[in-house]
């Protein structure tokens, strides 16, 4: 697959004999491109759509506190730090992970994988802890609209998360069973796409949500 | 049912019999006959041993003609429902006059006008657009399927999901009462309590999925798997609107799934999104409905426009004219799609600065659109033309369209939408675009392009009646709603008190009437071509003297669409190759690379539809048992690396050697 | 020609059908809405100006060109000029520079939020008029207007002195709705919690229709009511009979009149209970509420913090309905407590005046939707009894 992923061949790259068009690809060299990977860059376009309504809206209904508590009251930024810091670890350690994958070494690979879904899953533990304690405290998704903005952001990009988590482990698998082939490379890019796409997003997150909110 | 109702809850949720509407006759008739229809059909199907057939070659199938097919069969289908909605609203809008209350209360008329709209964009011109792109792009740019096969047959086996779930509701429960956009806060948990609402969510969600995924194959298809020497400079007109929809598609859906979410939330965990109180701001949502709900607009016109093009030069005998400024008007239009959407609620009391900057933009699109009339007309001149049915529907869409356009200029101009807006002059425009550009291009799509599928073309005589009464009967349908409209007659009005408007809404009853005919005669024109189908058969595979690729090759196309993948010279490549002497190739097939079968995105689809159900009827524990089985399906699918196989090179050998024999024939 | 009059001949009972009509918005009978028709005539006839043309073209081009017309030019491989491509791009683009211009003076000039500069075409607004203000409250499925300065109140009627304008405010109880009077002037959104503005004159003395443009539930379509321009005693003779109504709208009598119902009778209130229309808009008018503007301001200063609880319940107000019993607007099976599709009315809805009783179901209420105390929905307590021609007893078994 991936030998074939050249550039696109023009018509000029089909000879005749003489002036006579050539019309017809009869030695077969045109092989399509592989579509993949602008496939899921346009997937990725399109959730980061999801994520920019979920932003306009809690502009929108950010400061919407209907008497009740404010981002000052309720975020402890040190924990969103430390949260913060497990997401950008996971970053890096997929990073090594995909430069272990390039060299075809199966095992280191896999450990810097697992390393990677540790620290995915400190974040979501860490999520989790957090919207537990705020909805112990009252500060539940129902309180206001600055609320239900807050959880559904944070909440949705905690989804895709998790939901990165289990691909994660589904590849592990993959990759165990049927080595580093090039659909399996393939996959792990994808996700490693996915996965840096998250950061971003929860760069966002982090910026505009909790230090613009206490700050 | 249950003598412990706790125990009913946790089984049936919400679910009790008194959701099945037993004691109404026109649901039990209706139910009646669908369930009639479905035995003989599943009869028909056991009887001539077709279910084989079709399971293999149809629903499991990854091929991009087939599933665009399957596309257009479940539009037809679900037009024939929309469309049964459109008569009773016609028929009750016609007699419900001063004392008499016509046959529908309010709360099933309700239902029935929001049901049209949901069905009418979701379930007919979203699938007729997606099918025709699915059938005609890979085509048209000499690809043998489409960038991912699999998930082309995931996102329709996800649409139908979405229409079965509006079907359900017609037989379990009730659809949404609130308009086909269902703003807020009338369809908040308070003031729409009940399944109504949900279901227009689940099925919506469901179908978005498919689209947006159908979009972002489409887009990577025409990206990357387009013919040596087919710059984009050189793709077909429809290729390029294709191409420009499906952008819009992926840049625009996501904001309805986003949106539809959030009322999800309102409504199921108690969020305040769009409530009045609590910090809820439901303005937000028309915003955000309408950011996607305009271009999705143009993402129904833009394919059509791609159908005339193709048309008006093939039956003009003539190269399109102006095929840049074609494309540039296509670009521009996508664009500024992005930058109107406030003009759908000029009313709503935004300040007159950013109300006319939305009216201008809107303005502005009449531009490049105008320049594409221009460009047909111009195609037409001196050309030859042969008004065959197709372009029948070219010319009605032509003056048609142009009048539906000019009204939407106006009603842009804020002022004067004050008056109009909500009007029934509002609805007479949009239907005016809609049937006169989105379903008068998709009928002549199909009838262009139908002996491409199937090897006969449609009887030219039933075609015609089908357009003559399509085009009447549109006229006298909706130049009442015009007159109305300015008689400032409002919509989604159930019963009127002013018996002078009576004789308007049963001129416009008989427009639907004629409309109906046209409906029938399309459908006696498939009948007919099929008995009469040797008669009309086409064996060249290029049954009009076409100008593109697809006309290339044989009708109905092999499974691998170009035994050679063909190199592309001119942006008429087929009118190119047979001016300039090509011959079709007779030996040197080789083996081809295809796609596999595959039942996945059938499975998948069933589940969904069993978890949107439980969902609407909050019956837990099997809403989550089908997430599992969703989850665990997905999962599993990703274990199948068997995607795809060589069609042996004797297999295109015997094929093609089969052509060259019926040509031989021929001559 | 025979043929030409022969179609004259067919397009005349549509003519006739056209005169016969009463196109309000094409001939209204105030200044705003004059204009807007205005508008309308000069946009449509500025793009009819290529419309035409390109209709003509396309019938022209059509014939001429056919097939079997073979005297035509034909010329397969003509596809460009630049003469032309200029030509289709400039035309409609200065057509709409045109109507942009015109879009944007009279988007400003039109604007509903806009004070009115004049009476009519000929005459400017004289110093010192004070208008007259009006404010609305679309209800489920109904219309309420109180005239502060006057201090009445009515229900689905609202008159206005000729040549004086006029300054609408209008909210919305439960959901979106839509002011609409065509004759005086174009519609704006009431919208629940927020206050939208229209500024209008009429200009001939008459009855005219108002109604709800934007659908909002199940008695949408008889949301209507009565707009009457009336000369300057005649509007004081109004005044006057509301006030001999006497007749008090309080605050209970307020929330009594909120439940949904439909096809009202007109009622005249002779005094309003003071701020009465303002806890309506802050949506505070259930005792013990908080007002919008006070959450605003508590959460302007950065919000009430973490032992805030309490103002949650007082803050809850669109369950107001389901608190009560009452039917939500668009409700459905599974929240409406009737079957699917049933032939039963939903609350607040006067059954068919024409239709057999609806028999009660005697099948106990399954989804424990409570109906209790809704005996007397259909005529509030305060509501002209006399005059309603639906019998309570009928309603909601």
């Amino acid at each position: 697959m991936a030998a074939h992923s050249t550039a696109a061949l023009t018509a000029e790259d089909f000879q005749g004999p003489g002036d006579t068009p050539v019309f017809l690809d009869a030695e077969g060299q045109h092989h399509p491109e592989n579509g993949t990977m602008l496939g899921f860059w346009l997937y990725l376009m399109s959730d980061c759509l999801i994520f920019a309504a979920l932003f306009a809206v809690y502009a929108v209904l950010g400061r919407n506190y209907a008497a009740g508590p404010s981002p000052k009251d309720l975020f402890d930024l040190k924990l969103v730090a430390l949260n913060t810091s497990m997401l950008l670890f996971s970053s890096i350690t997929y990073g090594f992970a995909m430069l272990a994958m390039e060299k075809d070494d199966q095992d280191r690979m896999q450990l810097w994988l697992a390393i990677t879904g540790l620290f995915g899953l400190c974040f979501i533990g860490l999520e989790l802890y957090e919207f537990h304690h705020l909805i112990h405290e009252g500060a539940t998704p129902q309180r206001s609209g600055f609320l239900s903005a807050f959880f559904t952001l944070v909440g949705t990009h905690g989804l895709h998360v998790s939901l990165g988590l289990v691909w994660l482990v589904v590849l592990m698998v993959q990759a165990h069973m049927r080595g580093l082939g090039d659909a399996n490379k393939r996959r792990l890019l994808c996700l490693s796409m996915f996965w840096h796409f998250l950061d971003v997003v929860w760069i966002g997150v982090f910026t505009f949500v909790y230090l613009m909110g206490v700050l | 049912m249950f003598s412990n109702p706790d125990l009913q809850k946790l089984l049936f949720g919400r679910l009790t019999l008194d959701a099945v509407p037993l004691h109404e006759p026109i649901l039990l008739v209706t139910f009646a006959m669908v369930a009639l229809g479905g035995l003989v059909v599943l009869g028909g199907l056991t009887y001539f041993r077709l279910w084989g057939p079709l399971w293999r070659d149809w629903f499991t199938s990854v091929d991009h003609k087939k599933i665009g097919i399957m596309y257009i069969v479940l539009a037809l289908v679900m037009l024939l429902r929309g469309f049964a909605d459109a008569l009773m609203m016609r028929a009750q809008q016609a007699m419900a006059f001063g004392d008499v209350e016509g046959y529908l209360p309010p709360h099933h008329y309700d239902q029935i006008f929001t049901a049209h709209g949901v069905i009418m964009i979701f379930f007919v011109a979203m699938p007729l657009v997606t099918g025709l792109m699915n059938f005609v792009v890979p085509l048209q740019i000499g690809a043998r399927d489409v960038a991912f096969p699999f998930l082309n047959n995931f996102s329709f086996w996800m649409t139908v999901a979405g229409a079965v779930t509006v079907m359900a509701s017609l037989f379990v429960g009730e659809f949404a009462r609130t308009g086909w956009l269902a703003y807020p806060p009338l369809s908040g948990p308070a003031m729409s309590p009940g399944v109504g609402v949900d279901y227009y969510i689940w099925a919506l969600q469901i179908a978005g999925i498919g689209t947006l995924l159908s979009g972002i194959n489409l887009i990577a298809t025409i990206v990357k798997m387009r013919a040596p020497g087919m710059t984009m400079m050189k793709m077909p007109i429809f290729t390029w609107t294709a191409l420009c929809t499906n952008i819009l598609i992926v840049a625009a859906f996501p904001i309805l799934t986003a949106v539809l979410a959030m009322l999800s939330l309102d409504r199921y965990v108690g969020t305040h999104f769009f409530s009045n109180d609590l910090g809820g701001n439901p303005m937000m949502y028309v915003n955000l409905i309408w950011i996607w709900g305009h271009p999705e607009v143009y993402i129904l016109i833009l394919p059509a426009f791609g159908v005339f093009s193709e048309i008006t030069a093939t039956f003009s005998r003539k190269r399109l004219f102006g095929y840049a400024s074609m494309v540039y008007a296509t670009v521009v239009i996508t664009i500024l799609s992005y930058l109107v959407w406030l003009h759908h609620f000029f009313t709503m009391g935004s300040g007159a600065s950013v109300n006319s900057f939305f009216g201008i933009t809107t303005m502005i699109i009449s531009i490049p659109t105008g320049a594409k009339i221009f460009n047909w007309l111009f195609t037409m001149y001196k050309g030859r033309i042969d008004f065959d049915v197709p372009m029948l529907w070219t010319v009605g869409f032509m003056v048609t369209f142009t009048v539906g356009g000019m009204t939407g200029v106006l009603l842009a101009v804020p002022p004067a939408d004050f008056v109009l807006h909500n009007s029934l002059f509002l609805i007479a425009h949009f239907h005016n675009v809609i049937i006169g550009g989105v379903l008068f291009g998709m009928l002549a799509g199909i009838t262009y392009w139908f002996p491409k599928a199937f090897g006969y073309k449609l009887d030219p005589f039933w075609g015609k009646t089908s357009f003559w009464f399509w085009l009447v009967g549109f006229w006298v349908a909706f130049a009442p709603l015009y007159v109305l409209g300015l008689m400032g007659v409002t919509r989604r009005v159930q019963h009127f008190d002013d018996p002078s408007l009576q004789i308007w809404f049963v001129i416009a009853a008989f427009g639907a009437f004629l409309i109906l005919l046209g409906i029938a005669s399309f459908a006696v024109t498939l009948v007919v071509s099929f008995l009469k189908r040797e008669q009309l058969r086409d064996v060249t595979g290029d049954p009009w003297n076409g100008r593109t690729l697809e006309w290339a090759t044989s009708s109905p196309p092999p499974d691998y669409n170009f035994a050679f993948t063909p190199v592309v010279h001119d942006h008429d490549a087929w009118w190119d190759m047979k001016k300039r002497g090509y011959v079709r190739p007779v030996s040197g097939f080789q083996k081809i690379h295809m796609p596999r079968s595959t039942a996945a995105g059938l499975i998948l689809g069933v589940l969904s539809i069993v978890f949107s159900f439980a969902m609407i009827w909050y019956i837990w524990w099997l809403a989550a048992l089908s997430f599992l089985a969703l989850t665990v399906v997905t999962i599993g699918h990703t274990f199948n690396y068997a995607r795809d196989f060589y069609i042996p090179a004797d297999e295109v050998v015997r094929t093609e050697n089969a052509r060259t024999a019926l040509l031989a024939e021929r001559v | 020609m025979t043929v030409r009059s022969f179609r004259t001949l067919l397009l005349l009972p549509v003519f006739g059908l056209l005169s016969g009509c009463n196109m309000v918005v094409m001939n209204p009978s105030g200044d705003i809405a004059l204009r807007q028709r205005d508008l309308i005539v000069a946009s449509t006839a500025l793009m009819l100006l290529i419309i035409i043309p390109v209709i003509v073209a396309t019938l022209y081009f059509a014939w001429r060109y056919r097939q079997a017309n073979t005297e035509a030019t034909y010329d397969p491989d003509w596809h460009h000029s630049t003469h032309l491509e200029v030509m289709i791009w400039s035309a409609p683009l200065v057509i709409v520079i045109a109507l942009g211009a015109l879009t944007w003076i009279s988007t400003h000039t039109l604007d509903p939020y806009r004070p009115l500069s004049r009476i009519d075409a000929s005459r400017p607004l004289p110093e010192g008029v004070k208008p007259l203000v009006v404010e609305v409250v679309a209800l489920d499925w109904k219309w309420l207007f109180f005239y502060p300065d006057q201090g009445i109140a009515t229900v689905n009627e609202i008159a206005a002195p000729v040549d004086v304008p006029i300054t609408f405010k209008i909210t919305a109880a439960t959901v979106m709705n839509s002011f609409f009077i065509p004759a005086l002037a174009g519609q704006i959104y009431a919208m629940p919690g927020m206050e939208t503005k229209l500024h209008a004159v009429i200009n001939k003395a008459g009855m005219y229709e108002g109604q709800s443009a934007n659908y909002s539930g199940s008695g949408f379509s008889r949301m209507n009511f009565r707009f009457v321009g009336l000369d300057k005693a005649g509007f004081d003779a109004w005044v006057a009979k509301a006030k001999a109504a006497n007749k008090p709208l309080s605050r209970d009598a307020y929330l009594e009149l909120e439940r949904p119902s439909e096809r009202e009778p007109v009622r005249f209130y002779s005094s309003v209970e003071p701020g009465l229309y303002g806890q309506i808009l802050n949506m505070c008018a259930v005792p013990g509420k908080m007002c919008m503007h006070e959450m605003m301001a508590i959460d302007a200063k950065g919000g009430a913090g973490k032992d805030s609880h309490a103002n949650r319940a007082r803050l809850e107000y669109d369950n107001r309905y389901a608190e009560r019993g009452d039917e939500g607007n668009a409700a459905t099976v599974g929240g409406s407590g009737r079957e699917s599709h049933s032939p039963e009315q939903p609350q607040g809805m006067k059954p068919k005046s024409n239709a057999p009783e609806v028999k009660p179901r005697g099948a106990p209420e399954t989804t424990g939707h409570d109906h209790s105390g809704h005996g007397d929905h259909g005529a509030p307590a305060d509501g002209p009894k006399g005059s309603d021609p639906v019998a309570p007893g009928q309603l909601n078994k």
